[in-house]
């Protein structure tokens, strides 16, 4: 099951507590070549709506909100080396994998269909 | 709030599909297919920019060399007609009212071609300074429409596409000539560090050498993105950036272009005051080891994590592949090597003062 922010991050839920957390791939078009992913580190917890990174594109940087409140149990290494995976397929190269600290809020979270209105109307 | 201003080419940047935003009052498109590889065109092959924006003044008569050598920093006493001048102009107390290029059209007539953001302040200000003088100031900025042709290429592409001869121009020359009746004003120029040609005339003139251009497929467009992205790589200050109304051409490394032998000049004594003393601040270039972009505003710090300077550009540089960046930093730290720190967000990262040419221009002398 796949959520997503209105900030345009997704969380692409594995269990019951375990989530993938990366930008969408409406997200990824707009930015354009990504050149840098400031990324989190094992062991960070962040809130619901906290900033826990950002993504730069040539032109512009753009700072990562939290879906929900969760611990970094994994980052995405490869993203340092080469922050362009995320162009090639944003939901296949996450950022972060999290726990996910209280499920309820994924109820906040849009699903695909909602998402998918919602980007529509911001375009 | 004030209408935004479209260039004549704004329905062609908008059927292009071109990300625009507005820049100076205009609506300016961006980019196009994308900054990376519309920089990369012109860095290897041949690109056009809209720059319809910039702002022209026209200034003649009897005493037009005398007031344009008192206004403007560089010196175009005796110079040839179809020479064209970097420089600036600069407040009493030495800051930087623009930097703009002169053209020397005729003896007693040239033109002024200034920043868009800048356009009324200039406008307001050689006005204000001409006031004692023989001369006559007309303000053309509405007038002209302004492409830029730029990348090793645009001789080529210039000539072959457009029928405009310009082989025979030196660097920095120009000449005004005509297409189809029309006057036109072509000049080997540029704001990218690569050879190339910026092209004056009205606004119908300007639509037609677009759609020439972009129909012949030897010239890509290219958007205000990379040409920040060009300008930035060669060291080539930005106004607003790296020039401001407070920050003097002795702090921004362009004393070159202040000739203070002149028998007059507005803001020399600061000049030679600071020339003198030594300037409390300078713009330098930073490396970083770090992939991580210093961004403009950014905070420099020395080792003991005091904040001693401000990104003023910076860039994951597309030619280099290094994380780069202008700064405005205090003068001890402006040394070769310094080592110092940028705030990026949460963390900070070291970087090393190095010379601010990150990539080779490439003129055609």
């Amino acid at each position: 099951m796949i959520y997503y922010s209105k900030s345009h991050e997704y969380i692409r839920i594995e269990n019951e507590t375990e989530g993938f957390v990366g930008i969408s791939a409406f997200a990824a078009k707009q930015l354009g070549n990504v050149v840098y992913v400031d990324l989190p580190e094992e062991g960070d917890e962040f809130e619901k709506g906290e900033d826990f990174g950002a993504i730069e594109s040539v032109k512009a940087a753009s700072d990562l909100y939290a879906p929900v409140d969760c611990e970094v149990v994994e980052v995405n290494e490869a993203l340092a080396d080469n922050p362009r995976l995320i162009n090639e397929d944003p939901l296949e190269n996450y950022i972060m994998k999290v726990t996910v600290k209280d499920a309820s809020q994924l109820a906040d979270l849009m699903d695909e269909a909602a998402y998918a209105d919602f980007c529509a109307k911001e375009h | 709030m004030e209408e935004i201003k479209k260039t004549c080419l704004h329905q062609r940047h908008i059927d292009l599909g071109a990300t625009m935003s507005p820049f100076a009052g205009y609506d300016m498109p961006i980019q196009y297919e994308g900054i990376v590889e519309e920089h990369n065109a012109v860095r290897n092959d041949c690109g056009v920019f809209d720059v319809s924006h910039m702002g022209e003044v026209d200034i003649h008569g009897p005493e037009a060399e005398r007031f344009v050598n008192r206004i403007f920093t560089n010196d175009v006493a005796g110079a040839p007609v179809g020479q064209c001048f970097y420089g600036m102009m600069l407040h009493p107390d030495g800051g930087v009212v623009d930097d703009l290029l002169v053209y020397k059209r005729g003896e007693n007539h040239f033109l002024f071609v200034i920043n868009a953001a800048n356009i009324a302040k200039d406008e307001a200000w050689i006005l204000e300074n001409a006031k004692d003088f023989d001369v006559t100031v007309d303000c053309l900025s509405p007038e002209y429409s302004e492409l830029a042709v730029q990348g090793p290429n645009a001789e080529k592409v210039v000539e072959e596409v457009l029928g405009l001869q310009c082989a025979d121009l030196a660097f920095y020359t120009f000449k005004e000539t005509e297409l189809g009746g029309q006057p036109v004003i072509i000049s080997r120029t540029g704001y990218t560090g690569e050879d190339g040609f910026e092209i004056y005339a009205a606004h119908d003139v300007i639509v037609s050498l677009w759609d020439k251009l972009l129909a012949s497929h030897r010239c890509a467009p290219c958007g205000l993105g990379c040409r920040d992205t060009l300008r930035f790589e060669v060291g080539l200050p930005l106004y607003g950036d790296e020039l401001a109304d407070d920050i003097t051409p002795v702090e921004a490394g362009l004393s070159m272009f202040v000739k203070i032998e002149k028998p007059e000049l507005i803001g020399r004594e600061a000049i030679e005051r600071q020339k003198a003393e030594g300037p409390r601040r300078k713009i330098v270039g930073l490396e970083l080891a770090d992939k991580a972009i210093p961004r403009h505003g950014y905070e420099v710090l020395n080792l003991d994590d005091e904040v001693v300077g401000h990104i003023t550009t910076g860039y994951h540089s597309i030619s280099t592949d290094k994380s780069v960046a202008m700064a405005m930093v205090d003068a001890p730290y402006a040394k070769r090597d310094t080592p110092l720190k940028v705030r990026i967000r949460r963390k900070t990262f070291p970087c090393t003062v190095v010379p601010k040419k990150f990539y080779k221009k490439s003129y055609k002398q």
